[in-house]
């Protein structure tokens, strides 16, 4: 199946695959404890009739769709047969509050939205008075609807029946529509997390989404024998283009997770061979494998050590067909009986044949972690602009500390500021309806300016260390990652999120937020009794455990010569967690660090001017929205720092 | 907040007195629930309240009064008979299986509606296996119900407390009951757990149509969900109506707060 063969869009692509692979399964859904399969010709059956409802509801060719919700086989029916009528489906974040959602439905004059249940019907009834444009809301889930009567509401189920009188009348009119769609049409809008501003609709058409998808699936051999878990929010692009795009290029079977507390069994049950996951579910991952370690009896504990050890230090070597000694060889094969083998079955990955990590940095020791184990996990870089996929570490080449190598048909360069730039047929057309941020994003020769510092490392392979607004410099010019040093300290289960701060000041601090679940288990084996959050973070035990944990990260950087000099003096461990309600976060879960920064402004100063404490009085958001006020001391305190290994050594030769 | 239409006399209970002993833990209490409503009991501890609830399924009998149920009328109730007739309930002190998985204990609950017998159980002949496919479903939509999917297969005993509660729930939901009697079912929940319990007592209510008698301590949980309260004191009833009037009785003010002699 070539680009050229008239398959140049989602919806023929779909009718394409009903025809070759119609009784394969599609999509799959957990449903009342059991999976249900959707062939792609039942798959494409209900796209075609649901095409025909949604054009009588008044849905015309390029119209924008709101499409708020999990990943449900029939919200991913509906936003294809949104699709084949030439519209353009908007995911949006499903955890996102009410008022998140009113800016991209007045940005795209969105009439019709497709929400997965009460709950999302709610926050668009709410915002209702503010979005005029707004029509209808389909809702899959009926639960908790019969008592609403606003007029703009309509079931899946009315849509569908409608769907099926229409297909009656005029069989025909779906795919004469799909007909009219061209590959340079608009065939999706993802509006950016926004680390910083207003969100931007990024635009991509079905050429920039099924380019990099089929190109990418070749390169790993992706067929339709392959399945994957949609389980990331579907508003993000890659959940669309792992899940949707390139099941839609190879006719993979997407499987959809019976709610998003099962993920971790639903990923048992179902097996993956592909697979995704940004580096904070790993690590969520890893958290819970320590965690159910520390609880085991000895002699599992001294096996896991044991054997983890051994993986450590051969099993990404045996992942890249690097040489191994046969003693070696016989080591891990014994701990893949005893310790690797179950574990990756416990995780769910015993099928993953291409599993990637992206989205940030991920710690190094980490991502070895799971190659270790016999998991094929890999890098790669890419953003919604570029449509994901611009480098991939090939197969044999995985580097914890680079991206790898262009993807065929990506140009890549740097700019006199380290800025990483691409030029690729994945690269989005525009932001809506935002001519000047588009010009500041795509320059003259259209290249996308990422905002990504980095270089080429010595292979050729891409390194990315931060972004280039981050980058920073201690006053004595030594350089400052902040990133960096971060995930090197989250891979410790003990942290959750930590935020450094040392750009043109002479030594590196840090908030830290400590991981609830780790820790909180951590205290009930000691006994220790503690009331949540706030009241663990400030008892003098956890900041020894956290201070032992920076401790380890500064010895760790007294080895690398460049940035030794950024060890973390003082730390703090902060009242709260840090969280997305509070826009400290953003959806995607990362830290914000400037608003972190100036929103705690009086505790960066605490933390330079060498205080033991500091007070603080804050407004706390609680989970069900009321709010209260928190007032009290927080510690500050220091950490030990090392001489760079490498000074040592000068010292050591001139004595 | 719903349209759903509250029916006639369901269940009535006329002067019924029970005593132990020498204690008299109700004395000559009627009042009567109707159906589709929400009827909570409330009274200060030791007032009878689940003194009551145990009359009514039968686990206590009165010495005197009757109790009509669905236009039959009952010296006193007996258990078994109860069930069949489609009352449910659950416990103060949470009465599962601890080391069975949630599934199993939901699946206790659709006991009383298995028709085949032991031997055909135990072959896995084929009426059984039909059967328990049916069961089955029944319980899975209890548990996509009360979105508790992803302890399907825990052991009941490793869940937490509001966790526990709402197995305790389904269980009695398994059964498909008319009448659901529930004996304190938000005691000792944090705030968000006790918002969860309402929100599903209320779809209970509300989507099966299910009848339900609910004793509660929390004002604020029975005065937002109850269409009427009885209230008890020493095994006596003194108030009966809607929410705002008992709030206003001044008999139910003092039996709460105490009277100055």
């Amino acid at each position: 199946m070539a680009p050229g063969d008239g398959m140049d869009t989602f919806p023929k692509l779909l009718m394409h695959h009903a025809q070759a692979r119609g009784d394969r399964p599609a999509i799959r859904e957990k449903d009342l404890g059991i999976w249900q399969t959707w062939t792609w010709r039942e798959f494409a059956d209900e796209v075609r009739a649901l095409a025909g409802a949604l054009a009588a509801e008044g849905l015309k060719r390029g119209e924008h769709v709101a499409i708020v919700g999990d990943n449900r086989p029939r919200i991913y029916a509906a936003m294809s047969a949104a699709q084949c009528l030439g519209a353009i489906p908007v995911p949006l974040y499903q955890d996102a509050v009410a008022t998140e959602m009113a800016f991209p439905i007045q940005n795209a004059e969105i009439a019709h939205a497709i929400v997965e249940d009460q709950e999302q019907v709610d926050k668009l009834l709410e915002i209702l008075p503010k979005c005029p444009s707004l029509r209808r809301i389909y809702y899959d889930d009926p639960r908790g609807m019969r008592h609403y009567a606003q007029p703009q509401l309509v079931s899946y189920d009315k849509l569908m029946e409608a769907g099926r009188a229409a297909l009656a009348r005029d069989p025909a009119f779906a795919d004469a529509e799909i007909a009219k769609g061209r590959g340079s049409d608009p065939a999706a809008m993802f509006f950016t997390s926004g680390t910083t501003g207003v969100p931007k609709g990024v635009v991509h058409t079905h050429a920039s989404l099924i380019g990099p998808s089929r190109t990418a699936a070749e390169l790993e051999r992706l067929g339709e024998d392959d399945v994957i878990l949609a389980y990331l929010p579907p508003a993000w692009i890659g959940q669309n283009i792992f899940s949707c795009a390139q099941a839609f290029v190879t006719g993979y079977c997407i499987c959809c997770p019976e709610s998003p507390e099962t993920v971790m069994t639903d990923m048992r049950e179902v097996g993956p061979t592909y697979y995704f996951a940004p580096p904070r579910v790993l690590e969520a991952l890893l958290t819970q494998v320590s965690i159910r370690m520390d609880d085991a009896s000895w002699l599992k504990r001294w096996l896991y050590r044991r054997f983890m050890s051994v993986a450590g230090r051969v099993g990404g070597a045996l992942l890249d067909g690097a040489r191994v000694s046969l003693l070696d060889r016989l080591l891990y094969a014994l701990g893949d009986l005893l310790i690797y083998g179950p574990l990756r079955n416990v995780l769910g990955m015993s099928r993953v044949r291409v599993g990637y990590t992206a989205g940030e940095a991920i710690g190094p020791d980490l991502f070895k972690f799971y190659r270790s184990i016999g998991i094929n996990m890999k890098q790669l870089y890419g953003s919604t602009e570029t449509a994901v996929f611009v480098c991939i570490q090939p197969n044999g080449q995985v580097r914890p500390d680079t991206v790898g190598p262009a993807v065929p048909g990506v140009e890549l360069k740097f700019s006199p500021q380290r800025e990483l730039l691409i030029r690729s047929p994945g690269l989005f057309t525009e932001y809506y309806k935002n001519p000047q941020a588009t010009a500041e994003a795509k320059d003259a020769d259209g290249f996308f300016c990422t905002g990504d510092a980095g270089f080429f490392a010595a292979d050729g392979h891409v390194k990315i260390i931060d972004r280039v607004k981050d980058v920073g410099a201690l006053s004595e010019g030594t350089l400052f990652a902040p990133k960096y040093l971060e995930n090197k300290l989250k891979f410790f289960p003990y942290i959750k999120e930590a935020v450094c701060f040392g750009h043109a000041r002479d030594k590196v601090c840090a908030f830290i937020n400590i991981d609830p679940e780790a820790i909180g288990n951590w205290a009930e084996k000691r006994n220790m009794p503690y009331s949540g959050y706030t009241d663990l973070a400030s008892r003098d035990e956890v900041y020894d455990l956290v201070r032992e944990c920076i401790e380890r990260v500064n010895a760790d950087l007294s080895r690398e010569a460049e940035i030794a000099n950024s060890q973390i003096h003082r730390f703090l461990i902060l009242h709260k967690e840090l969280d997305a309600d509070d826009e400290e976060l953003t959806r995607t879960r990362k830290v914000r660090r400037g608003f972190v920064g100036e929103k705690y402004g009086a505790l960066v100063e605490a933390l330079y001017a060498g205080r033991q404490a500091v007070h603080v009085e804050a407004k706390v958001r609680y989970e069900d929205g009321r709010t209260g006020t928190f007032a009290g001391d927080l510690k500050i305190r220091d950490a030990k720092t090392f001489a760079p290994v490498a000074a040592r050594i000068d010292q050591r030769m001139a004595a | 907040m719903s349209s759903r239409q509250v029916g006639g006399v369901m269940l009535a209970v006329e002067n019924v007195s029970l005593t132990f002993g020498g204690v008299k833990a109700l004395q000559e209490v009627s009042f009567d629930v109707r159906e589709n409503e929400v009827r909570a009991i409330i009274g200060p501890n030791g007032a009878g309240k689940s003194s009551m609830l145990n009359v009514i399924n039968g686990v206590y009998h009165p010495q005197q009064g009757k109790i009509r149920f669905q236009g039959r009328e009952f010296r006193d109730m007996d258990s078994h008979q109860t069930a069949e007739m489609g009352v449910a309930r659950t416990f103060q002190n949470i009465a599962l299986f601890k080391g069975m998985t949630v599934l199993d204990n939901l699946m206790t609950g659709r006991n009383l509606k298995m028709r085949c017998n032991f031997l055909q159980q135990a072959l896995w002949i084929g009426p059984a296996k039909r059967e328990e496919l049916e069961h089955r479903r029944a319980v899975e939509e209890v548990i996509d119900f009360l979105e508790i999917q992803h302890i399907r297969k825990t052991p009941v005993g490793k869940l937490p407390y509001g966790l526990q509660k709402r197995v305790e729930l389904g269980r009695a939901l398994a059964a498909e009951p008319k009448l659901l009697l529930l004996d304190e079912p938000m005691a000792g929940m944090n705030l968000e757990e006790k918002q969860d319990m309402c929100r599903f007592v209320l779809e209970v209510n509300d989507h099966y149509g299910t009848t339900i008698v609910l004793i509660e301590h929390d004002m604020g949980v029975v005065m937002d969900i109850s269409d009427r309260v009885v209230v008890l004191d020493y095994g006596r009833k003194i108030a009966d109506g809607s929410p705002e009037e008992v709030r206003g009785n001044q008999t139910v003010i003092d039996a709460y707060l105490g009277v100055a002699h």
